[in-house]
């Protein structure tokens, strides 16, 4: 950037998290090492820097941990609606008053901005635990008959892009219908989940109701696979979603998956343009595209393609990469290494393909993983590009003629988690919503979430819904 | 050991966030079960009852139009504050309703209790009442449910403080804004939980609390025409028939007095009271002038 | 200007058909994008910058029933002074005052390069004949204003007759001879974005230099949302024609930090070109003790007192 107002560095205080040097598995309240005593290191995305090094589970380890939990399931699932309600609104509280602590330590921990996990991912992990405390004692009215009981043992595993707020959709909903939880944070993150730990310490709750343990693959197919496991809750690719869903087969476990996605983004010529840019920016460069429902798939109306492609690039100019805990940064670094390796091998797949690549000038910090906000244009439905996930910074742009074409290709993908439709006429709105084969349809905005909302796919995007009302069904018999 | 001589309380209304004496200048006398003098109440006015409904009015725009998650997070935080002075509201219950201190203090929790149940409410009720309409055409059809304005509400008259908070925490968790009318044997809990709403983050006139003879007040309130519907559980049967005549001149909502157990479930029922159901339709239309191909 | 766009002004009708047909806005998205440039943290180096930029901004208001001479004399010496414990602090880039009160600014900061600024159209109601609002144009001007800030005519806009709010315009520019024209939409009363929008491109088709929020007299002066969409109109009409315009936010701007806002949006969305106070504005008047208050801040580490800047 030219600008004679070049913002100074505004980074947010490290100092107001206290990282350990070393974490256990949180097992029965208790931190513990792991059975074998096999430890890892998380890093720092964007500077590669060990934060801590934690304490791997093992399949012995699950074991223990579903025993646990299921010590803890008789009291806990007999306590009364009210008193389960109250512990969740302490948790939420008790989030809210650290939540600058666990914005920093995520930002650390994913390297996603300071910005997001500050105003998106906190708020939104505070809120889904108070929406699903106040349905503790109010399951009667939920619309699943009277006295709906929980499940039992709960096994959740949840992925690296957002670990609090996957924690939350997965923890919160479980422990207010009353059932415990064993809950596998993803490799390179697990340090959210295990100050959610602490937290669980300050709230009072009684041990064993939620137990963490961090580890691989490994210990996350032990989990789901654990014969004293009731219910199986895995947020992540859609390969381990089948791998999960064949592997369940034949047994009375209930489960819910939420997968991969491939949005299309689809503006119409009578879009709010200016916004409609917001929106796709949002859509695909919010958390560095590391998003299961990102919009990807940017459909133009063939009319206003130049102009608003002309808008778009003036706007991904003014975005801000670098250091995730300056304020201002708006694109962070890339999760991990295998990762970037996987978006840079599709990137260069899409332009051997064929389609056009473009970025805006943007310097790259020299350590870390970092992907530059990638465009590709001249992209049809027969490109890799348009047809896998990246789970990057990477939009691919195609062009539509009428409304019905717009529809078509939007569906025509494995794929139906989300889509986002752009115009100002209410009407066509509903009509391409009705017709989209997706499990969330933004209209005239982007990557908006509220407990009370519910999330899930189509097809391989997985099933079951979290979030809202409809979310408390997957942890209930019923 | 000398005797410490104890600051007694000036008992004040809650107006539109503020703490003002009776218009009038009158109080009356506030005695315990065993008729031993508590404190002076204000006595309030039909002036009084004017000036809370002004106040519920004004504040009835922000509440309403504030998200359902904030009003959420603003009932449970009365729960805090209450929490916090616990023996105080224990010790103003059994002094009011002639309990034993363990009695009045299961009937304080309970209170705290139900703030947190109403907490919940807030972002819940339009999820078990509204919802989508499969109607038979090419329309989008959703009702939702709104809240309907300004409520008074006569309070019970035994259960001044579990009782209160029963019919006043439902008419607010969904928006609506309140005029209290506390029970007039036993106001002073009343009257303090309005100083622990206005330290809970309750906009100002959200609730606003008059003490005194409850017919006096009652009537000016059921004939107003800015108060949109009435909750007459204080009131008995003849004072409830007459309230309701005159609530009739602009269709006010009314729920009847009922006996009622607070200690049991509230149940949903006191929320649904005073919530109108909006209907919105929105054409569908189709993809293409080609229309019916689809 | 006016013929790059003859075919859009040749009548009522094409001139409602283009101002229709420019592309919405949504407002939630709108407030979402001001609400987000409103979260940039500025600080050290690129607040100090910040802080001067935008003390060299303020056209520097005084609009009452109540100014006297000796009330606009002394804020000439505030706008050329602002700071009479920093010699270095920036001038202000106007004083703006009433028809009458354009002699006496004059004189109050010759020599300076301060502006005279000078509302008139009947400002700020607008509701007056033509000739009665022209007159008063020609007046500030002939008293030397060498900037004009007039309101269009909002009963016209509202009722859906644009083509006299153009024509209006162009009559004032007109008038104005070589004095730059900032036209005020009043955009608490256009109440909707759609409209702030077309009023926009109505001002800038006619000859508007700037295009500016508010008169300060209403309820919603100018707000984030409001100037993000002005920003975006003007970026928009100079890439399509070549031309820049300039945008003042005006009225309820007070605090250094809601200034610092302002100058977030314009480098994010019109951009650098506009960070001159040669093409934007503030119309303020206690904004800018608060903004010598933080310059103090920044140059002795300690918190200043409104004793410590001058009253005027």
């Amino acid at each position: 950037m030219t600008s004679p107002f070049e913002y100074a560095p505004a980074p947010e205080s490290r100092s107001v998290v206290d990282i350990a040097p070393s974490y256990g598995l949180f097992i029965d309240g208790e931190f513990t090492e792991a059975a074998d005593g096999k430890v890892f290191k998380t890093v720092s995305p964007s500077t590669e820097e060990v934060l801590s090094e934690v304490a791997q589970a093992s399949s012995e380890d699950v074991d223990r941990a579903v025993k646990a939990a299921r010590r803890a399931f008789e009291k806990w699932s007999a306590l009364p609606g009210a008193e389960r309600a109250k512990y969740l609104f302490r948790i939420a509280r008790i989030i809210q008053e650290r939540s600058r602590e666990l914005a920093v330590l995520e930002t650390l921990d994913n390297g996603k901005p300071i910005k997001e996990t500050r105003d998106a991912d906190l708020p939104l992990v505070a809120a889904h635990f108070f929406y699903y405390a106040g349905w503790a004692d109010k399951l009667d009215h939920a619309g699943y008959g009277p006295n709906p009981a929980p499940l039992g043992v709960a096994g959740q595993v949840i992925p690296w892009n957002f670990p609090l707020l996957m924690l939350a959709w997965k923890i919160a909903p479980a422990l207010a219908t009353g059932n415990t939880v064993v809950l596998k944070p993803a490799e390179t993150t697990p340090l959210s989940a295990l100050f959610f730990a602490d937290i669980c310490r300050q709230a009072g709750l009684p041990k064993g109701v939620v137990n963490i343990l961090p580890g691989y693959g490994d210990a996350g197919a032990a989990l789901t696979a654990h014969p004293d496991v009731n219910k199986v809750a895995f947020t992540g690719s859609t390969a381990v979603g089948k791998a999960i869903a064949r592997q369940v087969a034949g047994t009375d476990k209930k489960v819910t998956l939420e997968l991969g996605g491939k949005g299309a983004n689809i503006v119409f010529d009578d879009a709010p343009i200016d916004q409609a840019v917001e929106g796709i920016v949002t859509g695909i460069f919010f958390n560095q595209g590391q998003v299961c429902c990102a919009g990807s798939r940017l459909l133009v109306q063939e009319s206003i393609q130049d102009e608003l492609l002309d808008s778009l690039k003036r706007r991904l100019s003014t975005l801000r990469l670098g250091d995730p805990l300056d304020k201002n940064t708006d694109i962070g670094a890339i999760n991990s290494a295998e990762q970037l390796a996987r978006i840079t091998a599709l990137a260069e797949t899409g332009e051997a393909e064929g389609a056009e690549r473009w970025s805006p000038a943007c310097e790259l910090p020299t350590s870390g993983y970092w992907f530059a906000p990638t465009l590709f244009t001249n992209v049809t439905q027969a490109h890799t590009i348009a047809r896998d996930e990246i789970f990057g910074p990477v939009l691919s742009v195609l062009s539509f003629r009428t409304p019905d074409e717009a529809v078509a290709k939007a569906n025509n993908t494995q794929y139906g988690l989300s889509a986002g439709i752009w115009t100002e006429k209410g009407s066509r709105i509903l009509a391409v919503a009705n017709k989209l084969r997706a499990g969330v349809v933004w209209a005239n905005t982007f990557n908006k979430f509220d407990p009370t909302s519910p999330f899930g796919g189509y097809k391989e995007s997985g099933f079951g819904r979290e979030g809202g009302r409809h979310g408390l069904e997957a942890y209930l018999d019923v | 050991m000398s005797e410490r001589l104890t600051v007694f309380k000036t008992y004040k209304l809650y107006v539109g966030g503020k703490f003002p004496r009776s218009e009038s200048g009158r109080v009356y006398e506030v005695t315990d079960a065993k008729g031993r003098w508590l404190a002076n109440a204000p006595l309030s006015s039909r002036k009084d009852a004017r000036d809370a409904v002004v106040a519920a009015r004004k504040a009835f725009g922000g509440w309403s139009g504030a998200t359902a998650y904030n009003r959420g997070q603003v009932l449970y935080r009365i729960a805090e504050m209450l929490e916090g002075r616990r023996e105080q509201f224990t010790r103003e219950v059994a002094d009011a309703e002639g309990l034993s201190k363990s009695k009045a203090a299961a009937v304080v929790d309970a209170a705290i209790d139900r703030w947190v149940w109403y907490a919940g409410w807030t972002d819940k009720i339009a999820q078990i009442v509204g919802g989508a309409n499969p109607v038979a055409g090419p329309y989008l059809n959703l009702s939702t449910p709104e809240p309907t304005g300004v409520v008074a509400v006569v309070a019970p008259q035994e259960s001044s403080f579990l009782g209160l908070v029963s019919v006043l925490a439902p008419v607010i968790a969904t928006g609506n804004t309140a005029v209290v009318i506390a029970s007039e044997k036993a106001p002073l809990p009343a009257l303090s939980l309005g100083e622990v709403l206005a330290t809970s983050d309750v906009p100002g006139g959200v609730v606003n609390i008059l003490t005194g003879k409850a017919a006096e007040i009652a009537a000016p309130l059921a004939a107003h025409q800015d108060v949109n519907a009435i909750d007459l559980t204080g009131a008995g049967a003849d004072l409830a028939r007459d309230l309701e005549i005159a609530a009739a001149d602009n269709l006010k909502r009314v729920l009847r007095p009922q006996p009622v157990d607070w200690s049991a479930d509230p149940g949903t029922h006191r929320l649904t009271a005073f919530l109108e159901t909006k209907t919105v339709w929105h054409p569908t239309g189709s993809l293409g002038a080609s229309g019916s191909a689809y | 200007m006016s013929t790059a766009f003859a075919d859009v002004t040749a009548s009522d009708s094409t001139l409602r058909r283009f101002l229709h047909g420019l592309p919405g806005v949504d407002a939630v998205g709108l407030e979402a994008r001001a609400a987000s440039l409103g979260t940039r943290s500025i600080k050290t180096t690129a607040k100090a910058y910040a802080i001067d930029l935008a003390i060299s901004m303020i056209d520097l208001t005084t609009l009452e029933g109540a100014d006297t001479p000796g009330k606009v004399r002394a804020l000439g010496a505030k706008a050329v002074n602002p700071d009479p414990t920093d010699r270095e602090t920036p001038r202000t880039a106007a004083v703006c005052v009433y028809p009458d009160m354009v002699a006496t600014a004059k004189e109050a900061v010759a020599g300076s390069g301060v502006k005279v600024a000078s509302v008139a159209t009947a400002f700020p109601a607008g509701r007056a004949a033509i000739e009665v609002k022209l007159g008063d144009v020609r007046e500030a001007v002939a008293a030397g204003a060498d900037e004009i800030d007039m309101v269009i005519d909002r009963g016209a806009f509202l009722s859906g007759d644009y083509m006299t709010v153009y024509e209006q315009i162009r009559a004032v520019k007109e008038a104005c001879g070589t004095a730059r024209l900032k036209v005020i939409f009043e955009t608490g009363e256009l109440s909707t974005y759609d409209n702030i929008k077309r009023a926009s491109w109505i001002g800038m088709i006619a000859g508007a230099d700037f295009i500016k929020t508010s008169t300060g007299k209403v309820g919603v002066n100018a707000t984030p949302p409001n100037t993000l969409l002005m920003l975006e109109a003007v970026r928009d009409f100079r890439a399509q024609t070549g031309v820049q315009i300039g945008v003042k936010p005006a009225g309820g701007i007070r605090s250094t930090k809601d200034a610092v806002k302002f100058l977030v949006l314009v480098n994010e969305t019109a951009g650098p070109d506009w960070l001159d106070n040669h093409w934007f504005r503030f119309g303020a008047s206690s904004l800018l003790n608060d903004l010598l208050m933080q310059r103090q801040k920044l140059a002795t580490g300690r918190y200043s007192g409104p004793d410590y800047v001058t009253v005027d």
